[in-house]
């Protein structure tokens, strides 16, 4: 494994970025909108709630740590798909890069933009509408390591699937988020859920993290089982999203498609 | 022990569905020898160095760099592999010299600066230095990925029609960097192209493929009276027209 050539993925990516305006601008811009949205939302509702409760913590606080989630994904997918829009892949995968070096560098490049996303939110949550991390206590650390891998797994996972059916499919990817936050409980308690959404619950590492936000902020203990269960799980959807890529890429490489990808399939 | 094949390839097969594209071929490219890879459209050509590229698998056989398996050995092979085509341009949205700092990366140049200079000088680029790729004239594109071809000082290159967007002019120029390339540094290249007359020029030797098979071999000076032919030309669009008769159902 060469860290040179994985730290070429992410230069590449800087340098579009550093170039590109409309490429900085989403590095922060709709995490921004969001924590401005559900701020005033979570300021409306506190009108309603008794002295000593809040919904910040609560509320405006999930809304920050699945938007990291969401841009811990994206950060993976974007940089992919830089490649698929410029028809890249036969350039790259005919350079002595791995495909376990190439992830490398979508990870890598997903940490730093995560991380704008995360600092920009935490300024914004905190300075406009008081959320404070500290609400949080040392819990903070494994709530989002978990939000985070989970976000990689998810965009390891939509990036093969792009791989796998054709540039075109990208439009699979963008809702995934959208299709998991009910079930994993951001914005309720999992016993707001029907039995077969608590049962889908369970085996989202998510859930586990926002039911234990929400204990934390109650001043109830959060059960280490259930964010070890939580860790232990996301660790798997890494493994199996990267074991997915993989075959998807060794498929492509098989049937010719990563050198003819325009043309979707090769069917 | 002194390697005398840059390029080594037995028996390969490629087969899409019911589609035999590569019909069992073998050959070798040696040190200093440029090797034109000539057949009408569909007989092979591309998929051959796309094989050879490590981007397809073969069906069946081998292929060796050097000493170096390209199924089980892949990245050390292609450290000493580069290429160009037409139809696998450098994004568009880097700069040239940012395309070449990420691929020189890639590649694990040494001494990275210094070859870009060399490159940009060597292909006339340094005015577009900073310009985005996507700018550039096709021809100047070109000129690009070879620079990028060349970036790793390969020991085998595969050129793909390097000169397809070239005017005549740029495009003698260029085979004359290509020819020096692969006399100073030892180089094997694989060279595909419609030019007959460019091929005539540069190649020690051509392969002819037609429909998957090698059906001809040898110097494109002597080959085409070999075969009753007057011109390389000639014997290409008898090898086009009627492969039948020149062996390939053999």
């Amino acid at each position: 494994m060469s860290l040179v050539r994985t730290a070429a993925i992410v230069l590449r990516y800087f340098y579009l970025v550093r170039g590109s305006l409309s490429r900085v601008f989403p590095l922060f811009a709709w995490v921004a909108i969001d924590m401005v949205l559900w701020g005033f939302i979570t300021k409306y509702l506190n009108t309603f709630t008794s002295a000593g409760f809040s919904f910040v913590p609560r509320l405006l606080g999930a809304v920050l740590l699945w938007d990291f989630l969401v841009r811990a994904m994206q950060g993976v997918t974007i940089t992919f798909f830089e490649d698929v829009w410029s028809r890249n892949f036969l350039n790259i995968f005919a350079t002595p890069l791995s495909v376990s070096e190439y992830i490398g560098g979508l990870v890598l490049s997903s940490i730093v933009t995560s991380a704008v996303g995360l600092v920009v939110m935490l300024v914004l949550a905190t300075s406009l509408f008081g959320l404070s991390f500290f609400a949080y206590g040392i819990m903070l650390v494994p709530f989002l390591l978990v939000l985070f891998l989970f976000g990689i797994a998810l965009g390891i996972l939509g990036s093969g699937m792009v791989l796998r059916l054709g540039p075109a499919s990208e439009w699979f990817i963008w809702p995934i988020p959208a299709l998991i936050a009910p079930f994993a409980g951001v914005f309720y308690p999992l016993s707001t859920l029907p039995q077969w959404m608590r049962d889908i619950s369970l085996l989202l590492p998510p859930s586990y993290v926002f039911e234990g936000m929400r204990a934390v902020v109650s001043g109830a203990p959060v059960s280490g089982t259930a964010l070890l269960w939580s860790g232990c799980l996301t660790v798997l959807y890494v493994l199996f999203a990267y074991w997915f890529f993989i075959r998807t890429y060794r498929r492509a490489v098989r049937t010719g498609l990563i050198a003819r990808y325009s043309a979707e399939t090769v069917s | 022990m002194t390697l005398t094949k840059v390029l080594s390839v037995k028996d390969l097969r490629k087969v899409y569905g019911q589609t035999l594209a590569v019909d069992g071929i073998s050959f070798d490219i040696g040190h200093n020898e440029i090797v034109g890879l000539l057949g009408p459209n569909g007989a092979g050509k591309t998929t051959t160095i796309n094989m050879v590229l490590g981007v397809l698998e073969p069906s069946s056989g081998t292929i060796h760099i050097e000493d170096m398996d390209i199924g089980t050995d892949r990245s050390r092979a292609l450290l000493r592999t580069n290429f160009a085509a037409v139809y696998a341009p450098l994004p568009g949205n880097l700069t040239v010299f940012q395309n070449l700092r990420v691929f020189g990366l890639l590649y694990g140049v040494k001494d990275l600066s210094e070859r870009i200079e060399t490159l940009l000088l060597q292909f006339d680029l340094s005015r577009f230095r900073n310009v985005k790729c996507g700018l550039l004239s096709s021809g100047e594109q070109t000129r690009v990925g070879l620079a990028k071809a060349m970036l790793n000082s390969p020991h085998l290159l595969l050129l793909d029609e390097p000169t397809a967007s070239l005017d005549p002019a740029t495009a003698r120029d260029i085979r004359m960097k290509i020819r020096d390339f692969a006399a100073q540094g030892g180089v094997g290249v694989l060279w595909t192209s419609h030019n007959m007359y460019e091929v005539a020029d540069v190649c020690d030797r051509v392969l002819f493929l037609s429909r998957g098979k090698i059906l001809l071999e040898g110097d494109p000076k002597t080959l085409p009276r070999e075969h009753g032919k007057e011109t390389l030309e000639e014997l290409f669009i008898a090898v086009a027209r009627e492969p039948l008769t020149l062996g390939a159902g053999a």
